[in-house]
């Protein structure tokens, strides 16, 4: 490394240890780019996917304004798709690199879409755990060491709060409604439940960038920590909607001041991920089929703008 | 075959939350012409009224300082302390000026 | 124009309204971009916002203690009155753009002569609110036929074939029937007479941006109205409706 660059990373290192701010064009390590790209990239890569299942009910919401509200969720979501693919692309990637990593594969997405949405409670059970779990690993990198992604977050954070809402709203309805809403809403409970305990990722001990990314303010609580926080919060919602936590061994710990919970099924979270889950296909293949389905669509628009741009200038031409 | 230089260009928008104040930047987003660019930030970035004016700027439009040059610009202003107003020790007397 | 008249001319409103937003929900996830997925979902929510206001308003006119649910979700492809146009299926983006501008283009005159009217104050309230979306909705409408039909070759036979099949489902809407006839000369709706013209103008102007011919008016399909659908329409409800009808003790 030459001196230079010493002093660079030395005034890096500096600025992230005093909680300041790096904005896109000051000097970075080349690792922190890279994980950077990866993790927002990601990020994005599950809001638009995140689309899908939630998606699955919006031709069926049962009343027109659950129609309306969950239209005007999955929409955010595109919104927080776009702030967080527009964060990424200020460390000099494209959004169309990007897109092509999701295709093939080679990008990830957060596992939990992977799964049904099989009936209209999993809509309630989504918006209450999912976003519940989203909003938890969230709400700290709203204060993350790189200035663009920090502020995506800001707004993504302050749009998401009615998200976590309306999703407990549904359920508190079907729980007070009918018995077959109960049992759906039950039904529904069981099936997200665990899958949302996994969303925080492995446990400390397993999780491979945990470490650096603390050290670069990137993240700021461990996996473990934002888990069990989690079930301390939604523990007495399941409660307050009478429905029972799919875990018997789910029991509040004096000593410790938090619940003590069940052994996760990691073996089924490494399969998901691995693309064995029961919507992997589907969901790539949606995402897929719709931007090559575009492909005409954003060509003509260029071409154009192209068209446009040239007569203007021939126009100006003339006049001069 | 890479289909980068197949995308929309990139925008940077402004937006004035209300009357009174000045646009100030929100994010970017891609789009084919300015006008797509002013109908995307207004569904994209005002779906909560958050503004009553938007500016759209092609990206590649925007000439910005080097962050190499921030001490060079920057620190001369940090002893020209005489340009604030709190540098002026006068009477109680015309404690309002 | 008799009560049951006025009421029907309210319901045919709030029906296109609704069906033609259901259309734009399906293509939310799906659009040909993120930033077109999240304007195409603004004029889906946009048209549900008028189909829940409309429904709201018949229902009490009605005076049977029907809400907009009750409306939208518990009457058959019967009941519903809307023009063919709005529920044929979305097809490609250039259909579904398409679609939208020749909808847009008569929304707009029925909606600004109902924001004007004095008949029905309260309808006139709704229309106000309706004209300044359905004025972005035609901007964003026209301006994706004219990027489409003046942009390639390929989008300029796609978009062209958008326009040939669906010209057939436009004469619908300029066919008065007696309701139409008793509401116009009541001065609740506008004369059809006058809305095709301003139709016709607005709608060449937007082909010829494009660089599209106009297809020959030849026969136009009608019923909607009366309630006699296409195909799509039952497939489009059944979806729909498939909560409130499965389980019609619950409230949601």
């Amino acid at each position: 490394m030459s001196p230079v660059e010493m002093n660079l990373e030395a005034r890096f290192e500096a600025y992230v240890a005093e909680d300041k701010k790096i904005e896109p064009k000051d000097w970075m390590p080349d690792a922190y780019r890279k994980t950077l790209i990866r993790q927002i990239s990601q990020h994005a890569h599950s809001e638009i996917v995140g689309m899908l299942p939630e998606g699955n009910w919006i031709t069926r919401a049962p009343s027109l304004k659950r129609k309306a509200i969950l239209l005007a969720k999955v929409q955010d979501e595109a919104g927080h798709g776009l702030y967080l693919y527009s964060a990424a692309e200020t460390l000099g990637v494209t959004r169309d690199q990007m897109l092509d990593d999701l295709h093939t594969g080679k990008a990830k997405y957060s596992s939990i879409f992977n799964y049904p949405t099989i009936s209209w409670a999993d809509i309630g059970a989504v918006g209450w755990l999912v976003d519940g779990a989203a909003i938890m690993n969230q709400v700290p990198l709203c204060k993350c060491s790189y200035g663009p992604y920090a502020r995506a977050m800001v707004r993504v954070c302050k749009e998401e709060s009615f998200h976590q809402r309306q999703g407990f709203q549904i359920m508190l309805t079907m729980a007070q409604g009918t018995p077959e809403q109960k049992a759906l809403a039950q039904d529904a409970f069981n099936r997200w439940w665990w899958p949302s305990l996994m969303m925080f990722g492995p446990s400390d001990a397993d999780s491979p960038h945990s470490g650096q990314s603390m050290k670069w303010n990137i993240k700021r609580f461990s996996n473990d920590e934002l888990r069990q926080r989690f079930v301390d919060m939604t523990v007495p919602q399941a409660e307050l909607l009478g429905l029972t936590v799919p875990d018997p061994d789910l029991k509040w710990n004096e000593d410790r001041g938090h619940y003590d919970f069940g052994a996760i099924d990691w073996d089924e979270f490494f399969n998901v991920i691995k693309g064995n889950g029961p919507c992997n296909k589907e969901r790539l293949a949606a995402r897929v089929s719709a931007h090559e389905r575009g492909a005409w669509v954003r060509e003509a628009a260029k071409a154009h703008a192209a068209k446009q741009a040239e007569r203007r200038a021939k126009s100006s031409t003339h006049a001069a | 075959m890479s289909s980068t230089q197949h995308e929309w260009p990139l925008w940077e928008i402004f937006v004035r939350s209300r009357q009174g104040l000045g646009h100030k930047h929100v994010g970017s987003l891609h789009a084919a012409d300015a006008e797509m660019a002013i109908q995307n930030a207004r569904d994209v970035y005002t779906r909560r009224q958050e503004g009553v004016s938007i500016w759209v700027v092609p990206a590649d439009a925007i000439t910005a300082s080097s962050p190499d040059e921030k001490d060079v610009l920057f620190d001369p202003a940090n002893d020209k302390v005489y340009r604030h107003p709190t540098f002026y020790q006068l009477p109680d007397e015309v404690n309002n000026m | 124009m008799t009560e049951a008249q006025h009421l029907q001319a309210i319901l045919r409103l709030g029906d296109d309204a609704l069906v033609l937003g259901q259309r734009l929900s399906e293509w939310c996830g799906h659009g040909p971009i993120l930033e077109e997925d999240i304007a195409l979902t603004n004029v889906a929510l946009d048209l549900i916002g008028q189909a829940r206001n409309l429904y709201t308003l018949a229902g009490s006119r009605e005076g049977q203690g029907r809400d907009e649910d009750a409306l939208a979700y518990f009457r058959t492809d019967r009941e519903f009155q809307n023009h063919l146009l709005v529920e044929q299926p979305n097809g490609h983006f250039g259909d579904t753009v398409v679609r939208q501008m020749f909808y847009d283009a008569f929304a707009l005159e029925r909606y600004a002569f109902l924001a004007r009217q004095t008949v029905d104050p309260d309808l006139a309230g709704i229309a106000a609110k309706a004209v300044k979306e359905l004025q972005y909705h035609w901007g964003h409408s026209s301006q994706w036929v004219i990027r489409l039909g003046d942009g390639t070759e390929e989008s300029h036979a796609k978009v062209q074939e958008s326009v040939i099949a669906l010209w057939g489902y436009t004469g619908e809407m300029f066919m008065a029937d007696d309701v139409d006839v008793a509401c116009a000369e009541a001065g609740l709706l506008p004369d059809l007479e006058g809305v095709q013209r301003a139709w016709s103008v607005r709608v060449a102007d937007g082909l010829s941006q494009a660089t599209l011919s106009q297809p020959e008016d030849g026969w136009m399909q009608r019923g909607g109205k009366q309630g006699i659908h296409s195909e799509h329409l039952s497939y489009m409800l059944a979806e729909m409706q498939v909560l409130p009808r499965t389980y019609p003790n619950a409230t949601w």
